[in-house]
């Protein structure tokens, strides 16, 4: 292994670790509340959406407005399989939780590739429109679905999600996505997003890519969604309606679409911020809103656009500019 | 057949208000090639004008429709010239964000000023029942499905006939040409706005009587779904703009009569999918085909 990329996984390992006990300490000595554990948890779970929905909306480069859905399928089949699973057999909690997210990210793997089959014939604003449907279908499929609750939403889901787990799922995704977008794969699929033409010219299976970006996407927000419910320990299907989904794409977008950090300070940003504005819960969402509106016109590539933030370049300009300043000084 | 009779009466009430508010949503992508997503708030403005009109100042209810156009128009006017104009050369993703966050904006704004909870819409058109070869019909639904096919015929008039009709179809086929054409683009985009905000308003308040109450959210579903019945119709064309409307009206309506209530959204949006993979550019859209 390179001995550049080898240091750069050491540093940002023991950067999540740290942060990582830093947390868990907090949550042990209790000078973080519960309060700031529950948004912490919040952030790791909008982490997973927005990173999986930034395969689709920033590498792919398609308008996916039904990430809700996918994550309403992952959030119930999650769930079902955690509730068989704690009756029948005595696993820990951490391995029912795997299995159980497991279980519901593929379920909604397999019913993402199935969403990006139209994408084949249909492409930007109709494609949306697609997935927009598809998304309804999913919710008002669950709203009438009686094993489940039906509308009045599903009950006693153990709350297996804690702090610890849920970070830790988070890292081993974005460090999923992360070596997904730097691999042959994800230039495959960035490739379709510059130019599709040009891509099929050159070789490349735009059929195949396209379905297995929404596939991965899909499976990451099925996992999200499991952990979602097993936070809540409890699913209301409207929860995840189309104002939902649109709610996560315009993270991905605030982030900027195919940055990878961008949309992990953004979720961050967009879960932290309304919680602080809870006092002045009535002007709230008007800011939020303002804000976005501001930010598109200022800014309209998104705050970090197709920037990747890296701590291993950061620590290593750093450590440039304090040579240059030895240097200036010695001179 | 009776039944059957009025329930495609229903459909073509429920069709012609989709159809009024789809034409909104076809005009601005015609030109701008943006979703606007704060139509449908503007639908809900609309209504909401059309109660202060009817409640506070107790005007007839031609008065009503005309203050309440005439105030949504300058609303749309506004968004376009605050929120919109500055992107114009920005790309089309970040005019979609800013056109959601308008969404959200107006949604607010209007739980702001009107509270959360849903209030009842007045009864602001005489009410009689005529008895149609057997069949039952409200003067709300003769005066909505009339209201609407004249709206209709008026803006096919006004867009094949007049100066800035021309103008308006210019810019959604070349929008360079028609600069060099001594066209005035901002102005001409503007009116498409304020054209589709007055015809939303007036989809606002037909529906809002047709389902007694108004609220800040009232406007997100039949919004989405008009949108859809123009994208079933082809988006950009306002004909099939109409069209999609009474389709996805009439569609509905029958599947909640003769099929299920609780699943027929999920049926239209499914036949929407299957429209789309058959027929990719809606019903009258035109095939654009790619070049390489």
């Amino acid at each position: 292994m390179d001995k550049a990329i080898k240091k750069s996984y050491i540093i940002n390992f023991s950067a999540v670790f740290l942060l990582w006990l830093l947390f868990y300490c907090g949550q042990q000595f209790g000078f973080i509340s519960n309060y700031l554990i529950g948004i912490i948890i919040n952030s790791c779970i909008m982490i997973i959406m927005a990173t999986s929905l930034n395969i689709v909306a920033g590498f792919l480069g398609e308008m996916a407005l039904g990430h809700a859905g996918l994550m309403a399928i992952g959030a119930y089949t999650g769930a079902v399989v955690s509730g068989w699973l704690l009756d029948a057999v005595s696993l820990p909690h951490i391995v029912v939780l795997v299995l159980a997210s497991l279980a519901g990210g593929l379920l909604a793997a397999g019913i993402g590739a199935l969403i990006s089959l139209p994408s084949m014939r249909l492409r930007g604003d109709y494609l949306g429109i697609v997935t927009i449907g598809f998304a309804e279908i999913i919710r008002i499929f669950f709203i009438n679905f009686e094993p489940t609750g039906a509308a009045n939403g599903m009950t006693g889901i153990k709350r297996l999600t804690t702090m610890s787990n849920s970070f830790w799922i988070m890292a081993i995704i974005v460090a999923l996505i992360f070596t997904i977008g730097k691999s042959r794969y994800g230039r495959a699929i960035m490739s379709i997003r510059e130019d599709e033409i040009a891509s099929e010219a050159s070789g490349i299976p735009t059929t195949k890519y396209k379905v297995l970006a929404f596939a991965l996407s899909s499976f990451f927000a099925g996992i999200g969604g499991s952990l979602y419910a097993h936070y809540q320990g409890y699913l209301d299907p409207n929860k995840f309606q189309f104002n939902y989904s649109i709610e996560m794409f315009t993270i991905v977008v605030l982030g900027g679409l195919g940055s990878v950090t961008g949309s992990i300070i953004s979720a961050i940003v967009l879960t932290v911020l309304p919680e602080l504005l809870r006092q002045f819960s009535t002007y709230r969402l008007l800011v939020y809103s303002l804000a976005l509106i501001v930010m598109m016109i200022f800014r309209p590539q998104g705050i970090f656009g197709r920037y990747e933030f890296s701590l291993s370049k950061f620590m290593d300009e750093m450590k440039d500019k304090k040579k240059d300043k030895q240097k200036g000084s010695a001179a | 057949m009776n039944i059957f009779l009025q329930q495609v009466i229903n459909g073509l009430n429920a069709g012609s208000i989709y159809a009024l508010v789809a034409i909104g949503y076809t005009m601005v992508y015609g030109i701008l090639k943006l979703i606007n997503f704060a139509h449908g708030e503007i639908m809900m403005f609309g209504a909401y004008f059309a109660y202060i009109a009817a409640v506070f100042f107790g005007w007839p209810f031609y008065v009503v429709i005309l203050f309440s156009g005439c105030v949504t128009a300058f609303l749309g006017f506004l968004v376009e010239f605050i929120a919109y104009r500055p992107l114009r050369n920005a790309p089309r993703l970040s005019m979609l964000i800013t056109a959601i966050g308008m969404s959200m904006f107006l949604q607010n704004l209007a739980r702001l000023i009107f509270g959360a909870d849903p209030i009842v819409m007045p009864k602001i058109f005489p009410s009689a029942i005529f008895n149609i070869g057997g069949i039952d019909v409200s003067s709300v639904t003769l005066i909505t499905i009339g209201l609407s096919v004249a709206m209709m015929i008026l803006l096919q008039l006004f867009i094949k006939n007049t100066k800035q009709g021309r103008a308006m179809r210019a810019v959604s086929e070349n929008q360079d040409a028609a600069v060099l054409m001594g066209i005035d683009v901002n102005k001409t985009i503007s009116l498409t706005f304020i054209i589709g905000s007055a015809l939303g308003a007036l989809g606002g308040i037909l529906y809002s009587t047709a389902y007694i109450t108004i609220s800040p959210t009232m406007g997100t579903m039949p919004g989405l779904k008009a949108f859809i019945a123009a994208v079933l119709g082809g988006i950009g064309s306002i004909p099939g703009a109409m069209l999609g409307g009474f389709i996805i009206g009439m569609f509905e309506t029958l599947i909640k009569a003769y099929i299920s209530t609780t699943w027929a959204d999920a049926i239209v949006f499914a036949l929407l999918i299957i429209v789309l993979v058959v027929k990719p550019t809606g019903i009258l859209g035109k095939n654009v085909k790619e070049k390489v």
